[in-house]
């Protein structure tokens, strides 16, 4: 499928770069995508930009009816939608939220997503929410719970997931590894996909005072099926995941390294407060055009999971 | 829940994950104080330095407790700029200060029990009612607009039923025909012109219907929400239809007959027993006597009219 759900054979030499190599990386003709906010509403339905995909935050659209399932009605007859949640919470401790996973699926039904995400974090406990997206304790036997969420969550929904890295600002006594190897045994145990926030992994190593490249260095890269670029606010003493800025320099470094290791993957850049014009937007997503092409240039050798 | 405030520094099963996000949602649920920072005691008098330093790690830049902060900061931002952004007609009412003190002690009382915030003020109403002191003396103001704000939430998204076709209703006998209205339908009798009051507020703004939910951090309160103070709407009996019509909002208001109308179908009544509710709503009884509105030459002509525009509207469903 091409851009606005259009097919366009692929160029030889591209589709052979980019064969899927696996189960959570074959969406590497996806693009470039930016996420689905309401100040574009107008213009999206009226001018029909060309857009790779659009991402979707599930709980904006897990509602009975109204205005909300319209747009997304109209979106989806031109475009291609992607599902990402902010309220899954794979790593509370309290079991997943039946009706937030009954109305998930239904959305999934409604969009099909050819995958679906949601952070690798926790927000609840005895069925009170936060809202927030919570930093993990980094132990196995937390790894272990949170695989098994995901897992859970995988088997009702039947639909690819990819969790998201979060940003974070405090560490916990607790946590007998680092964040990666962390995500590592989670997503090894629950055998899902990654979606590999490049924006959070450097936010996080300016708070903790961690080698981002060590990060993507160590990760399973044949799992990371989606990338997320953002910007960032900087204050005096710690980097706050704000969304509202263009994605930073450094940040499209580590996203040209991480490519490098991934090969091409479904990007997507996300800007969520101070939104400027779809114009504007949608430039800023493009600007990652040069390092997909990079990467396809220079054809990764994508390590298939029996290798690792 | 355990004692949010004992320390939990190891994670080796379930239980244990259980106990520290217990402890840290413990901490992030304490209200700010007026300077928007994080408490430095915590309802028994023990140092949250101390508890924060139990569980969470310094780095070179922040302590313990600073680090904690950032996330109780944030929490508080989101759910308050939430509950400013579904009812800016309760905030008009009370004002900033008053606003702000009421919906921290109701989150306080109520933390969030749904995945979504959209769902984050469904309990105001019942803590109003419990606790009045919050918006005395504008009680009864204050509770009208609430439940029209409310009412305006559910119209935007609720859920909608097929609606019945005028020929499927032409097919019944009245005194047997019984009549669903559409769930985002809410119908309210108010003691005040709360909607006219709302278009007032909302002609100060910019802003409409609460936030998108997404996983960015606020960095401070959202400050948009001061406005000049309007005279508070008189006591005046309003009958409110909140709906929504190619799926933008509206409010239409009802004769008290058609109110009454309404409120019979949605309560159960047959289409027979509804319009006789109406004939008596129309007028209320005076030293007993009731002046029927059977006396009202005009009255079937707009029971006709009323019909003819629900149904338009879609608002009529199968029970």
């Amino acid at each position: 499928m091409g851009r606005r759900g259009v097919v366009i054979p692929l160029p030889c030499s591209f589709s052979e770069s980019i064969m899927p190599a696996n189960a959570f990386n074959g969406f590497t003709d996806y693009g470039i995508g930016i996420g689905l906010r309401v100040p574009h509403y107008r213009h999206i339905l009226s001018e029909n930009p060309v857009v790779d995909w659009f991402e979707i935050i599930s709980e904006n659209f897990m509602v009975e009816g109204g205005r909300p399932l319209e747009v997304l009605d109209e979106i989806l007859e031109q475009y291609r939608v992607v599902q990402h949640g902010v309220a899954m919470y794979f790593g509370s401790a309290d079991r997943l939220n039946k009706e937030h996973l009954r109305r998930i699926k239904r959305l999934v039904k409604r969009t099909n997503t050819p995958w679906l995400s949601d952070h690798l974090c926790w927000g609840s406990v005895d069925g009170r929410y936060t809202h927030d997206l919570l930093p993990m304790p980094y132990t196995f036997a937390a790894a272990k719970v949170t695989a098994e969420r995901i897992r859970q969550a995988r088997d009702y929904l039947e639909v690819p997931i990819c969790v998201e890295n979060v940003s974070s600002y405090a560490e916990y006594h607790a946590s007998e590894m680092t964040e990666w190897e962390f995500l590592c045994e989670v997503v090894e145990l629950a055998d899902c996909g990654i979606l590999l926030d490049v924006n959070n992994i450097y936010v996080s190593s300016q708070n903790h005072g961690f080698d981002p490249y060590d990060y993507l260095d160590n990760i399973p890269h044949e799992r990371v099926g989606q990338i997320h670029i953002a910007g960032h606010s900087k204050f005096e003493k710690y980097i706050l995941d704000t969304h509202d800025h263009p994605v930073l320099d450094p940040v499209w470094k580590m996203y040209g390294h991480v490519l490098k290791k991934t090969g091409p993957t479904a990007t997507l850049l996300e800007w969520d407060d101070s939104i400027p014009s779809f114009e504007e937007v949608h430039r800023e997503a493009l600007k990652a055009t040069k390092f997909i092409d990079t990467a396809i240039s220079t054809k990764p050798k994508i390590r298939k999971a029996s290798d690792a | 829940m355990n004692n949010v405030l004992t320390p939990t520094n190891r994670v080796q099963s379930e239980s244990d994950l259980r106990e520290l996000q217990r402890q840290m949602t413990g901490m992030l649920f304490r209200p700010l104080n007026s300077a928007w920072k994080m408490q430095r005691k915590s309802e028994g008098g023990k140092s949250i330095s101390e508890l924060a330093e139990s569980f969470i790690k310094p780095n070179d830049r922040l302590t313990s407790f600073e680090r904690l902060e950032i996330y109780n900061r944030c929490y508080w931002f989101r759910v308050l700029d939430s509950l400013y952004d579904d009812f800016p007609g309760l905030l008009a009412i009370l004002g900033n200060r008053r606003f702000l003190k009421l919906t921290t002690a109701y989150l306080v009382q109520y933390p969030s029990e749904s995945f979504t915030l959209r769902n984050l003020g469904n309990r105001l109403e019942q803590f109003l009612t419990e606790e009045p002191d919050w918006i005395a003396p504008h009680n009864e103001v204050a509770l009208d607009m609430l439940r029209f704000e409310w009412a305006q939430i559910m119209a935007f998204d609720g859920p909608s039923r097929k609606p019945i076709s005028p020929r499927e209703l032409q097919k019944k006998t009245p005194s047997t025909l019984h009549l669903g209205l559409q769930p985002y339908l809410s119908l309210l009798a108010v003691g005040h012109a709360v909607d006219q009051y709302l278009i007032g507020v909302k002609n100060q703004e910019t802003d409409g219907l609460r936030s998108e939910a997404s996983n960015t951090s606020d960095t401070t309160p959202d400050q948009n929400h001061r406005r000049i103070r309007l005279r508070l709407p008189k006591p005046e009996k309003v009958y409110l239809a909140v709906h929504r019509h190619d799926n933008m909002l509206y409010t239409k208001r009802l004769e008290p007959a058609a109110f009454a109308l309404l409120t019979a179908l949605r309560q159960g009544a047959t289409l027979e027993e509804a319009c006789e509710t109406a004939i008596t709503a129309k007028a209320p009884k005076i030293k007993g006597k009731v002046r029927k509105a059977a006396s009202d030459q005009n009255f079937p002509q707009r029971l006709t009219e009323w019909f003819a525009d629900w149904s338009s509207l879609g608002w009529f469903t199968r029970p």
